[in-house]
């Protein structure tokens, strides 16, 4: 039989990246759990009920999967956004789909800061706040890298092999030659400039473009990228 | 005021050992006290450039286990007056560095022993023994081939020393790191095969020590054990003395850079 192509298919293959928040939890005690919870519910926490939460209980070694399913309970009853449960071990996707929830492995995933740890009542009147932006003025050298919670501007070179991470926009007034991803927390209006673009991977709120496949005409030149919808934008910079 | 130096690259096979036997004797020729360290534990290799490996006693592993102190594990230069080396331990690995032992030795050098210079030999690789060649260091000289993984691999190299040494760890920035480009070829170069100084300088970004030529002299220096800089006849000898002048402050032109062009009168007697 050969493949044949469905003008009608309603699937499509994206990738995406996201991030998710990982709750490690070093001990299952339901009481502990939910009066510690609920505390960082109170200081405005409100992400622990937005964000997709992976539960991590590498650092558990009891961690057995009735004392789990308590655990669970608690969280789901806080309103905790439960996704999924990190893998070790001794935990498997059996366990997981037990417990109602996806099976994740973290050994693929990379650890960033999360912006409101542990300042969340001060967090409530920060939408007014500028972001803070970051300025870089050093090269960032290959194995670098470098976050920021607001834009990022870099004045020196971003060699192959490193990343620029921002929640915002990035400006490189340089040659960029390494990673950059944009808008890291979903923000789809934020965008990439940079002088010379020779860059490995670009990526918007999780819309990424490899090396590969960025436009010939704007290799090794000043261009500004943005996203319409899912499509990267790229604009010459004049 | 002892300066402590490490030659350092990330990739291995690029010149390290070869660039810190040729730095160290310089620097000695020029009437400095200097002491090369070899810290490839494991794999030992200096104290064959340098020619005196039938005279290994001791080693660097030894003075940090406390099993001979400095002064009997320096090994003197038959050579070259004010030059000493410090053989690396063939038997151990690069666990057995330990960054007090380490400390505990270069203090020594410098304080008991007065070196005006400590040259570091670091192994390849970005771990233990790399980290621990770089950690004291007050300058470094990123040895690197013209050719893509040496160039990324110095890169990374660079981005760690500006974090891993003591003096960033004390806030005091980045240590001074110099470019030292080893087995340049101009002819491949013209013919595209290899990257060009100017090629590396834009990616690294960094100042240019010296470009030492692709050079039968290197080879034939090693396989003597004499550092290649005593070999006053070669243009790698002569590319390492113009390193060891600008290492120190003179301001030089680059050679063997450029193919040599046939001048006038070689064209006439088809040289």
């Amino acid at each position: 039989m050969t493949a044949v192509v469905d003008e009608n298919t309603i699937l499509e293959f994206k990738g995406r990246m996201l991030m998710m928040t990982v709750l490690q939890l070093n001990d299952l005690d339901p009481g502990q759990l939910h009066q510690q919870v609920s505390q960082k519910l109170d200081e405005a926490a409100q992400w622990l009920q937005e964000a997709p939460v992976v539960i991590d209980v590498a650092n558990y070694v009891d961690a057995d999967p009735v004392s789990l399913l308590a655990a669970v309970d608690t969280l789901r009853g806080l309103g905790v956004n439960l996704v999924a449960l990190a893998r070790n071990e001794r935990l498997d996707a059996e366990t997981a789909a037990m417990l109602g929830l996806g099976s994740i492995s973290l050994l693929g995933g990379r650890e960033v800061s999360r912006r409101n740890d542990s300042n969340g009542k001060q967090e409530e009147s920060n939408e007014a706040e500028p972001l803070e932006t970051l300025v870089v003025d050093q090269p960032v050298r290959s194995g670098q890298q470098v976050y920021s919670r607001g834009d990022m501007i870099v004045l020196a070179q971003v060699s192959t092999g490193a990343e620029l991470l921002a929640e915002g926009n990035i400006h490189v007034y340089s040659n960029l030659r390494g990673r950059a991803l944009a808008g890291v927390r979903g923000n789809s209006k934020a965008r990439i400039f940079c002088q010379q673009l020779n860059a490995e991977l670009v990526s918007i709120a999780g819309h990424y473009r490899v090396a590969e496949d960025l436009p010939e005409q704007h290799r090794n030149q000043p261009v500004h990228l943005s996203l319409d919808g899912e499509a990267m934008q790229f604009t010459a910079l004049k | 005021m002892t300066k402590i130096v490490v030659v350092t690259s990330g990739k291995g096979g690029v010149g390290k050992t070869t660039t810190s036997a040729a730095l160290a004797t310089g620097l000695a020729l020029r009437g400095f006290k200097t002491t090369v360290i070899d810290f490839d534990v494991g794999l030992r290799n200096l104290d064959l450039i340098m020619g005196c490996e039938r005279r290994v006693v001791y080693d660097l592993v030894n003075v940090i286990n406390g099993d001979a102190n400095i002064k009997q594990a320096l090994i003197k230069d038959k050579r070259v007056d004010n030059l000493f080396i410090l053989p690396a331990s063939q038997t151990r690995d690069k666990d057995a560095l330990t960054q007090e032992g380490v400390e505990t030795v270069l203090d020594a050098l410098r304080d008991d022993l007065q070196m005006d210079y400590i040259i570091c030999d670091s192994p390849a690789g970005i771990e233990k023994g790399a980290l621990m060649a770089a950690y004291f260091a007050d300058e470094a000289v990123v040895v690197t081939n013209p050719e893509v993984s040496s160039v990324r691999d110095s890169d990374r190299i660079i981005g760690i020393l500006a974090s891993k040494t003591r003096h960033a760890e004390q806030g005091n920035g980045d240590i001074p790191a110099r470019l030292l480009l080893t087995r340049y070829s101009p002819e491949r170069v013209e013919k595209g095969e290899m990257l060009s100084v100017e090629d590396v300088q834009e990616i690294l970004a960094i100042e240019l020590l010296g470009v030492v030529p692709e050079s039968q002299a290197v080879l034939n220096a090693s396989n003597a054990g004499n550092p290649v800089i005593l070999d006053t006849d070669s243009d790698a000898g002569q590319a390492y003395a113009d390193a060891v002048a600008r290492f120190l402050g003179d301001e030089l032109p680059h050679r063997f850079v450029t193919l040599n062009k046939k001048g006038l009168f070689g064209r006439l007697f088809g040289g």
